[in-house]
């Protein structure tokens, strides 16, 4: 990508979800940020974050306003977040597809993906994660799992850039990076700074 | 994550209560009496299910004590959609929260909606590992009941009414509070004297005026029945809605349910909002509030 992205704005994709937290912070970096809503709001932008909420609320709204392609075409140029719902969202496939409940992922990430994976809102937890092999953003990092999803199996091409024990919590394949926590609710920026990294 | 409470483990289950309060926003959560009815407010694209034996729109109709509901039709609600399930308690009914927490609901709404339980007191829902939304009528209320743990704050509005004239009194109360507080910011007598006049913490009323925002989000529910009273409330500064009888008291509920949905998501889209809105059939027929007498009303209950 050109030097000339750096100065255009990220997107959050702001169908549902916690994208204002996301706003927030990047913002704080000093990066500006637009909300997208319908494909042409794709144009001009450096790179797009898809933020934690409810999957199959994301999955609906994305086929009504006709997102899905334009949304999988972009990714193809350009980095993609995704955090929880987000994750979700760029998975490879899901686990137990009777329990998907429709939720169809945009297939970007070769990965399969359990949500709800530790339960319900009670087995919602805080844990520090070890992140290794992002620029800038290796070390200890305080994660926030709400009704987080697991990732139980990776593809060749997707690097493990996350742990919580041994178990992957953060990946990435080329520029798109996949969490199943939420960075955008801690005040530590050190991922949305490697996000825009990869930008 | 906010940080108000003195013990920092209280702040770190706070912030992953208020957190998923956060994943909510910008949708709509969706009144159920039946696994059927859930499925198809998932299908509709709903961000949760509020599992409750009567919609408050029969509630008024058949009267008698309402109560939490069968946990039983709450566990085969939980198992028919993978969206959070909420259930309702009685205000103050601190058992009810905790047989809700032991069947693993995602978060209890302490509602005005049920026939109170306590006339002084509301559950303390710090101890709890669910969190609690509860509803408000004006800011001082909502500092009270952050105060004592809920993650999410609603309006009222007037339940069961489908008329959503107390819903947009209740949410213009709540901003207009929050932007009077502004001019105290920095003058602690003055802010002393809002909190008590509120009864509400003298840190959460310094908060609110510093920041211009409630600290958990704000949501709005009572007497939303139409795509244009979503987009209405958004428009507010309502982050989510709230649509009981509204759906499943109209003639058609899976369209009206889609259609709301996407109201909630394009609220500042007047065409938008058209287009959702053509050929949905009869909304739920409803009762002015204006002409309901006081005793009927249920905004009233809570303290």
């Amino acid at each position: 990508m050109s030097d000339g992205a750096r100065d255009l704005p990220v997107g959050l994709l702001s169908l549902q979800g916690d994208y204002a937290k996301h706003e927030a912070a990047f913002r704080a970096l000093g990066c500006a940020t637009r909300y997208v809503r319908r494909p042409a709001e794709l144009e001009g932008l450096r790179g797009l974050v898809i933020p934690g909420g409810e999957s199959t609320t994301m999955t609906r709204l994305i086929d009504r306003v006709g997102l899905r392609g334009p949304l999988r075409d972009f990714a193809a140029h350009h980095p993609v977040m995704g955090t929880c719902a987000g994750l979700i969202m760029l998975a490879g496939d899901l686990a137990d597809e009777v329990a998907a409940h429709g939720v169809q992922p945009l297939g970007l990430l070769d990965c399969t993906v359990r949500r709800n994976g530790y339960g319900t809102q009670v087995d919602s937890f805080d844990a520090p994660v070890v992140i290794s092999g992002l620029p800038g953003a290796d070390g200890t990092y305080p994660a926030v799992f709400i009704r987080a999803p697991r990732i139980v199996r990776t593809g060749p091409g997707v690097e493990v850039v996350g742990r919580h024990g041994d178990e992957p919590v953060a990946i990435r394949q080329g520029r798109l990076l996949g969490l199943t926590f939420h960075p955008e609710l801690t005040e530590d920026l050190r991922l949305h700074r490697a996000f825009l990294d990869l930008a | 994550m906010q940080t108000f409470w003195t013990d920092p483990r209280l702040d770190a289950e706070f912030g992953r209560k208020v957190g998923l309060a956060e994943m909510l926003k910008g949708g709509v959560i969706m009144d159920v009496t039946n696994a059927e009815q859930a499925v198809i407010a998932q299908e509709a694209g709903a961000v949760a299910v509020m599992a409750l034996e009567r919609i408050p729109s029969e509630i008024r109709k058949t009267g008698g004590i309402a109560r939490m509901s069968q946990p039983a039709m709450i566990r085969d609600i939980q198992k028919a959609v993978s969206i959070p399930v909420m259930a309702k308690v009685r205000i103050g009914h601190f058992v009810e929260a905790q047989i809700l927490e032991a069947l693993g609901v995602d978060f209890i709404d302490e509602s005005e909606v049920l026939t109170p339980a306590d006339n002084v007191n509301h559950v303390i829902k710090h101890p709890f590992k669910v969190p609690f939304v509860c509803g408000c009528r004006n800011l001082g209320e909502a500092l009270r009941r952050i105060s004592e743990g809920a993650a999410m704050i609603r309006t009222k509005g007037e339940a069961g009414s489908g008329d959503v004239v107390e819903a947009v009194r209740h949410m213009r109360e709540v901003l207009g509070d929050i932007a009077r507080l502004a001019e105290f910011v920095g003058d602690s007598e003055a802010l002393q004297r809002e909190a008590d006049e509120m009864r509400a913490p003298y840190d959460l009323v310094a908060w609110v005026a510093q920041n211009g925002k409630l600290p958990v989000p704000n949501f709005a529910a009572g007497g939303i029945a139409t795509p244009a009273d979503a987009a209405m409330m958004r428009q507010l500064g309502a982050e989510t809605v709230f649509v009981g009888s509204g759906i499943f008291a109209s003639d058609d509920p899976g369209p009206r349910a889609k259609a709301i949905v996407q109201a909630a998501v394009f609220f500042d889209d007047p065409k938008k909002l058209l287009e959702v809105s053509m050929d949905l059939g009869e909304p739920m027929r409803g009762r002015a509030v204006n002409e309901m007498a006081e005793g009927e009303k249920m905004a009233g209950r809570g303290w």
